[in-house]
């Protein structure tokens, strides 16, 4: 494989109510998903995740009947944590963590992964536009970071479709370097050093300071730069799901593109062996936060056999490699979108060698860092200064009209790789080449008779039968348009899908 | 031989030369480019200035998450 692979993003996003610190953000992450819910999908049934093995099917039954009715503003405690819609384009909104959570539909190109990513940030400011017209609400803002600059701090996950046979052994061994150092690129910017962010300064990414251990399984703390979650959401004898927690969440389009771009092609040359040299690191997580704390782009990670080097000379070390890994596997023959991430990581890592600051359009922490230091050459103010922390707040605030991200991108000033046409239709429609089109279709013209429904299962309730109808979705790759699109085309209710998907129409 | 020799060594001259031309021109475009940048720059913080939130301390001092994955 090259770029091409199933794959998505998942990030909970920063809540708040200003003006109420003391917000529970359960209950407003909860109002944030109802919100949209309510809007979007007011007269259809709510279908539920499908928790296929913890419940078994006849527990799917009507569950949450008596929901549809409740406003959201009157939920309790007791059911706060149910919080969850499916989407019509596939994706799953929902509570996680305290955090509004956008899982994006599964996609098969890091283009792709952009724009359903971008569609989530379109999804959650349409959320909280929502939340506040709920008569007695607070407006609620969200924000697509990764820290309260208080020790606390929250996930933005990449998922890549894997080989079950890929020793795993060798997916640390040649993708712990690769992570350490691809912060350069992918980085968010942060205002504040270690993770109360008490320490004075600026550094690179957001999620660096977090990380203690280099394998675990673990999440939420003693966080590992390589994650072993095993929950393939498909034929685990075929598959496994790489479960990546330690990237930041970005704004920049370009800096998601080479993120999931990069990664799959490394992940690539892991799978077909073709990677051999050892790039293992002495120190992976202090070289971590070392490469972090350095915006200058001049820290030596110290590798195994003794050699020094920068994180953007480890970086293009792993580019020489799929230079040659494309080359040698597809010549000629190879499809654009590898050969553009090939060449934008190329570009990206001799500017950031000559200068980091020329990536002001392209990148996130550059972009912020610009800001920054504009204000505190302007106003004279000093690191701990806190208009320069909300400047990091408000970076990723997800409204265009207060968003700084958003700001920038209005003016012409970012690099954008979508056009908002396609965005906004991803905020509805799913991608076409992966089973994520066969669940957000259904989604969309069978909404009342969907039951339940998650990565690999939509559940039916169909009038007339006695138990619900499971349709397993266990292939990423199937379910697609060219494989189902006619079928769904011709079936005017769940009833006939079911009826032509059993042969029994 | 001979000939195929001369020959490449006169490509690496010019290549040189054109090589010397492109820094020469590099470092003009870089002074430019922090010139342009900075005047941008300027009037990109006076947008901001718009748009952030009032009283930045009480704002980021409430600003408390939960943690998350």
């Amino acid at each position: 494989m090259s770029v091409l692979r199933v794959m998505g993003t998942e990030t909970e996003y920063g809540i708040a109510v200003p003006g109420q610190p003391g917000a529970n953000a359960m209950v407003t992450s909860s109002q944030i998903v109802n919100a949209y819910q309510a809007a979007t999908a007011a007269r259809a049934r709510r279908a539920r995740w499908d928790f296929e093995e913890e419940n078994p099917l006849r527990d799917a039954r009507g569950f949450d009947l008596a929901r549809e009715a409740a406003d959201s503003s009157q939920l309790t405690d007791e059911d706060l944590g149910l919080a969850n819609v499916i989407l019509t384009n596939g994706a799953r909104l929902y509570v996680d963590h305290a955090h509004p959570e956008y899982s994006a539909p599964e996609c098969t190109n890091p283009l792709s992964v952009v724009i359903w990513d971008k569609a989530g940030e379109r999804i959650m400011a349409e959320a909280a536009g929502r939340a506040a017209t709920v008569p007695g609400s607070s407006g609620i803002q969200l924000y697509k970071n990764n820290t309260d600059n208080k020790g606390a701090s929250y996930g933005c996950h990449e998922n890549y479709l894997m080989r079950r046979a890929t020793p795993f052994a060798d997916i640390v061994r040649y993708l712990t370097p690769f992570f350490v150092s691809r912060q350069v690129v992918c980085g968010a910017g942060r205002v504040g050093i270690g993770a109360d962010g008490r320490g004075s300064g600026f550094q690179i990414s957001q999620r660096a300071d977090f990380f203690e251990v280099e394998v675990g399984l673990e999440t939420t703390l003693k966080r590992p730069i390589i994650n072993t979650r095993d929950e393939p959401h498909a034929d685990p004898e075929k598959y496994r799901r790489l479960h990546v927690i330690i990237g930041d969440a970005n704004m920049s389009e370009v800096a998601t593109y080479l993120k999931v771009g990069t990664t799959a092609l490394v992940l690539a040359m892991i799978e077909d062996k073709f990677i051999n040299v050892d790039l293992s690191l002495e120190a992976a997580v202090a070289d971590l936060r070392a490469v972090s704390h350095d915006p200058s782009c001049k820290y030596l990670v110290t590798l195994r056999d003794g050699r020094k080097m920068t994180a953007v000379q480890l970086q293009t070390e792993y580019l020489e490699h799929a230079r040659k890994y494309v080359e040698d596997k597809y010549g000629t023959d190879v499809d654009d979108l590898t050969t553009d991430v090939l060449d934008r990581w190329e570009s990206m890592l001799n500017r950031l060698a000559d200068d980091p600051m020329q990536l002001s359009r392209e990148l996130d922490w550059v972009a912020k860092l610009e800001i920054l230091e504009g204000y505190r050459t302007r106003d004279g103010l000093g690191w701990d200064h806190p208009r320069l922390q909300l400047v990091d707040l408000q970076y990723s605030d997800v409204r265009p009209e207060r968003g700084l991200y958003n700001r920038l991108a209005a003016r012409g000033r970012m690099v954008r790789l979508t056009d908002e046409d396609a965005v906004t239709w991803a905020i509805d429609n799913p991608p076409e080449d992966t089973r994520a089109y066969f669940r957000g279709r259904c989604l969309r013209q069978y909404a009342d008779s969907v039951a339940a429904a998650s990565w690999d299962s939509v559940i039916f309730d169909i009038p007339g039968r006695e138990s619900l109808q499971r349709v397993p979705t266990l292939e990423p790759l199937r379910g697609t348009r060219a494989h189902v699109g006619e079928l769904l085309d011709r079936c005017r209710t769940a009833g006939e899908l079911v009826a032509a998907l059993t042969g029994q129409d | 031989m001979a000939t195929k020799d001369t020959g490449g060594q006169r490509q690496t001259t010019r290549r040189a030369e054109e090589t010397e031309e492109t820094e020469a021109q590099s470092a003009e475009e870089v002074r430019e480019r922090h010139e342009k940048l900075s005047d941008d720059v300027d009037a990109i913080l006076d947008e901001i200035d718009e748009v952030l939130e009032e009283n930045a301390e009480e704002f980021v001092r409430s600003y408390v998450q939960k943690g998350g994955e």
